[in-house]
């Protein structure tokens, strides 16, 4: 019987449960011995000139070994000096470099609240907060823009020489005809809120440099990708880098790569000749780490009164943050997705990217995908209650039909394979949407106190979209039974180790406690391209998966050598893991056998897969929350979801990345918010103040198993790591707005938080009493 | 200044900064690295341990103050090589993903199934309402708070 599909619990989880993962703080490596503590200088002021540092009060303070400043950084290639030229409105690929570019320590100017501009470095933690503070820093404050839409007025430039905020963008076309021929046109604005990533380990690293060659231990989606960034922020050749990823503990994004802060780690190692950690802390953490969303969207949906939508625009804002990192690229994606699963005749998009005096915003769970989806899904319900039709129906009159796959979009996606109607057909039988709606009607014509509101939303979202680049796996069985995975695909919390070692099991009947998967470490997996994007089974399982076929075709070369039989006549038996010819059970050669007969000991395949296509999960969630009327507090009462990945390879994996999925769309959906005051200054950078969701605002969730195979991969899977949240957000934001649309309120922006809901209340029985 | 405490049934006797936070005591003095640091509010719990049996957040707790008492880190919990009934829970039932918040998220369930063996699914969610989880949506986490409930009720006492 095939272990693909079947309930594995994970592999990973006793050595987490027992003596705890070994996550970068966490690390005892001899070269550590000793290490000296780096602590950083933030900036407090949110755009500033710096005028001057000084930092000898500090470096004579107890433990202090070293403060460094950009000063110091003369053994790095200058950063490029401002273009006066102006560059504004570049298409490049994000980051953006010359007149945009971002320093490692602050120059001469900060950009964003804890922004690093100096390093202490000292023997002890606690020293290291004493000294930093002693850092005497002058500034000389300048004006600031908060947000997307203050951003691009340019009323502050946070780059001069460019002459404009905007770093990129892509008009919105302004042919109004496919509009002005709808029967009903509706538009709006809707906020899609910076939220934080906040994995429970924030940022950490640790660095040693010693005869040449730096290590660097990071928690990290990539660790290939850090060493490429660290080539080119360091000078150094690849094999003058080693980075190595432990235990990671969650990154959504965030996590991709290495940023500035983790750079100057690194180089201050090389520059002190001391082994270094740093471990952020929480409040540098909500400052530090790039954020993500962040988005202000201006729509415009017409259609008739039949239900059909035939036109939709979308014209996007993104805060990019100071700097124009990942986040510059995310609306591209949004736009992409722009019309979702719906076959809409006529879809006008288009973006900004505007810098602002702000942390940095990239990728986090979705990166650009939940954005596109909890806009459409908006347009749609102001659409249906424009015209009075249930939100479901509307739904259903303009999905992209079974039969229409593989399916062009207007806006240049391909999607290879879907059935939304069936999707929603599902979920609204599993929450049994019709006595839902009877009892909402019930509480309405009651006038309870506690109205119930039910919110749908049907998803398609881009994975694996950069599956050219693919992934690698080396698979080696050697000749003590074992099999070793060196996978460049970067867990941190998906379950790798037990899903690639059920692939091996499957296709070698090796067992999977004989498979070791290593993964994270530059010198012995020099190529490869990490987690993000929902790519990890459909590209780093299809490699194992390539590697594992490629391996049993030269044991079958080693095993007919070895039986004096003809190739095709030799057959693995998976359920035992040998070898024999077929018909005669007494030739049984076991894998030790096989890879013995080699000259090397050792069966091995070196392989990269790689994808033509990007595949795209779909869904539909149905969303149930009780609003008081009162408090305009919302209670998440039910979520019940449809998120079609294809094949589950795992079901206890797949759901649990469905339920992490839907908490943190839950999150922004109902709580979470970073918020600034109109100086720049954080107003959530705690979690004292950000409201990170908790076990007590969620419901337990109620799954429904659907699976539509892709072509694109050998597995036929697609992506599952994204869907959750992309789908629960708009779901439950609906259900919120649909609680309370019988008051005459068509839209509340997110977080749909108690007062946010009190507030529309209140107005909207203010309007009907006047 | 001298801290003398028993962590896993360990005496621990050692100088200390007057500052020291006990979570730092346990993971820089005695090694026991697997209680995390989560935040610097008393906001996440990943730092969760029981003092004397009862949980505590060990960021806001000094090392002076954990002195003459009990420590017990999830490295103390599995006995006889068999892990902690709560421990065997989150295993099967998919209670950890990364693993960053699970060494607190276990000793803050063991601290509330001791004061309240068998709590509803509302008590559990509840009660962790101090402990932060970013990969799991708590679903699971529920799920194995609640199994290890019942399977500490098919034990004979």
């Amino acid at each position: 019987m095939s272990i693909l599909g079947t309930r594995v619990i994970r592999t990973e989880d006793p050595r987490l449960l027992t003596s705890g993962g070994v996550y970068v703080d966490d690390l005892q490596a001899p070269e550590l011995d000793g290490a000296a503590r780096l602590t950083f200088v933030r900036s407090p002021l949110a755009h500033a000139l710096i005028t001057g540092i000084d930092a000898s009060e500090a470096a004579s303070a107890p433990g202090v070994l070293a403060v460094l400043t950009a000063a110091d950084m003369d053994d790095l290639a200058p950063p490029p000096p401002d273009d006066t030229e102006g560059n504004g409105g570049g298409e490049g690929p994000m980051p953006l470099g010359g007149v945009w570019a971002e320093p490692l320590l602050a120059v001469d100017r900060v950009r964003f609240v804890g922004e690093p501009v100096a390093v202490v470095i000292t023997d002890g933690r606690y020293q290291g907060e004493d000294a930093a503070d002693l850092v005497s820093v002058d500034y000389d404050p300048l004006p600031v823009v908060i947000g997307p839409a203050d951003a691009v007025t340019d009323s502050s430039l946070l780059f001069p020489a460019a002459g404009t905020n905007i770093a990129a963008s892509s008009p919105v076309p302004t042919d109004d005809g496919p509009f002005q021929a709808c029967e009903v046109v509706v538009e709006h604005d809707i906020v899609n809120q910076r939220v934080a990533c906040m994995p429970m380990e924030g940022r950490a690293t640790a660095a040693v440099f010693t005869d040449g060659k730096l290590t660097v231990w990071h928690s990290s989606q990539n660790a290939q990708l850090c060493r490429l960034i660290l080539m080119g922020a360091l000078g150094m050749a690849p094999d003058q880098i080693r980075v190595i990823v432990p235990d990671v503990g969650g990154g959504f994004g965030a996590k991709v790569g290495i940023d500035r802060d983790a750079i100057i780690v690194a180089w201050a190692a090389r520059k002190t000749g001391r082994a270094l950690r740093w471990a952020e802390t929480r409040s540098e953490n909500l400052v530090g780490m790039t954020q993500g969303r962040a988005q202000l969207h201006h729509i415009k949906i017409g259609g008739s009164r039949d239900g059909t939508i035939s036109a939709y625009r979308i014209d996007v804002i993104q805060d990019s943050g100071a700097y124009g990192r990942m986040g510059g690229f995310l609306p591209s994606l949004t736009c992409l997705m722009a019309p979702g699963v719906y076959d809409i005749p006529e879809v006008q998009t288009g973006f900004r990217v505007a810098v602002s005096n702000s942390t940095p915003i990239s990728a986090y769970r979705g990166a650009g995908r939940p954005e596109a989806a909890a806009t459409i899904e908006r347009a749609v319900d102001l659409f249906a209650a424009e015209i009075g039709m249930d939100p479901a129906e509307v739904r259903r009159r303009n999905f992209v039909a079974p039969d229409k796959f593989p399916f062009q979009t207007k806006t240049g996606a391909l999607y290879d394979s879907g059935e939304y109607e069936e999707a929603m057909d599902k979920v609204m039988a599993a929450a049994g949407y019709t006595e839902l709606r009877a009892e909402q009607q019930r509480r309405r014509a009651a006038g309870d106190v506690r109205q119930l509101g039910i919110g749908l939303s049907t998803y398609v979202e881009i994975t694996a979209a950069d599956g050219a680049a693919g992934e690698t796996a080396k698979l080696e069985v050697s000749d003590n039974g074992t099999a070793t995975v060196y996978t460049g695909s970067s867990p941190h919390g998906q379950g790798h180790h037990t899903a690639w070692a059920m692939l091996v099991q499957e296709e070698l009947g090796i067992p999977m406690d004989k498979v070791i998967v290593i993964h994270g470490d530059t010198d012995l997996i020099p190529v490869g391209v990490g987690t993000y994007a929902s790519r990890s089974l459909q590209l780093g399982g299809s490699a194992v998966y390539k590697a594992a076929v490629e391996v049993k075709d030269e044991a079958r070369r080693q095993a007919a050598d070895m039986l004096e039989a003809a190739e095709p006549d030799v057959i693995l038996d998976t359920v035992t893991g040998t070898w024999q010819v077929r018909g005669d059970p007494d030739t049984s050669l076991s894998w030790s056998q096989v890879a013995g007969h080699t000259s090397g000991g050792s069966l091995i395949a070196d392989v990269s897969f790689t994808a033509d296509l990007p595949t795209f999960p779909f869904g539909a969630h149905v969303s149930v929350v009780e609003v008081d009327t009162e408090t305009g507090k919302v209670t998440l009462l039910r979520h019940v979801t449809v998120d079609d990945a294809g094949p589950v390879l795992n079901p206890v994996l797949a759901e649990g990345q469905r339920h992490g999925g839907i908490a943190q769309g839950a999150a922004q959906a109902l709580l979470e918010e970073v918020l600034y005051d109109t100086d720049g200054n954080p107003l959530t950078s705690t979690l004292a103040d950000y409201a990170a969701i908790t076990a007590a605002e969620l419901p337990s969730y109620e799954l429904v198993t659907s699976e539509t195979p892709t072509t694109v991969n050998p597995l036929g899977v697609k992506g599952i790591g994204e869907a959750g949240t992309i789908g629960a957000t708009p779901a439950i934001q609906n259900a919120v707005i649909d609680a309370v649309a019988h008051l005459g309120i068509r839209h509340i922006d997110m977080p749909a938080t108690p007062q946010r809901v009190w507030a529309a209340i209140s107005e909207a029985q203010k309007a009907s009493h006047q | 200044m001298k801290v003398d405490l028993t962590v896993n049934g360990k005496d621990i006797s050692v100088d200390v900064e007057d500052r020291m936070l006990l979570v730092h005591l346990l993971r820089d003095v005695a090694g026991l690295t697997a209680t995390n640091v989560g935040c610097d509010t008393t906001s996440c719990g990943a730092c969760t341990v029981l003092l004397d049996g009862e949980s505590v957040k060990s960021c806001t707790v000094l090392a002076a103050q954990a002195s003459g008492h009990e420590v017990t880190t999830v490295e103390g919990l599995a006995a006889g090589g068999q892990m902690h009934p709560v421990q065997q829970a989150f295993h099967t039932q998919h209670g950890l993903q990364c693993g960053f918040c699970t060494p607190g998220m276990v000793m803050a369930i063991v601290s509330l199934l001791k004061e309240n063996p068998h709590p509803t699914e509302e008590q559990v969610r509840n009660g962790l309402e101090g402990n932060l989880c970013r990969c799991t949506g708590y679903h699971n986490i529920v799920r194995a708070a609640l199994t290890a409930a019942e399977a500490s009720s098919e034990v004979p006492a």
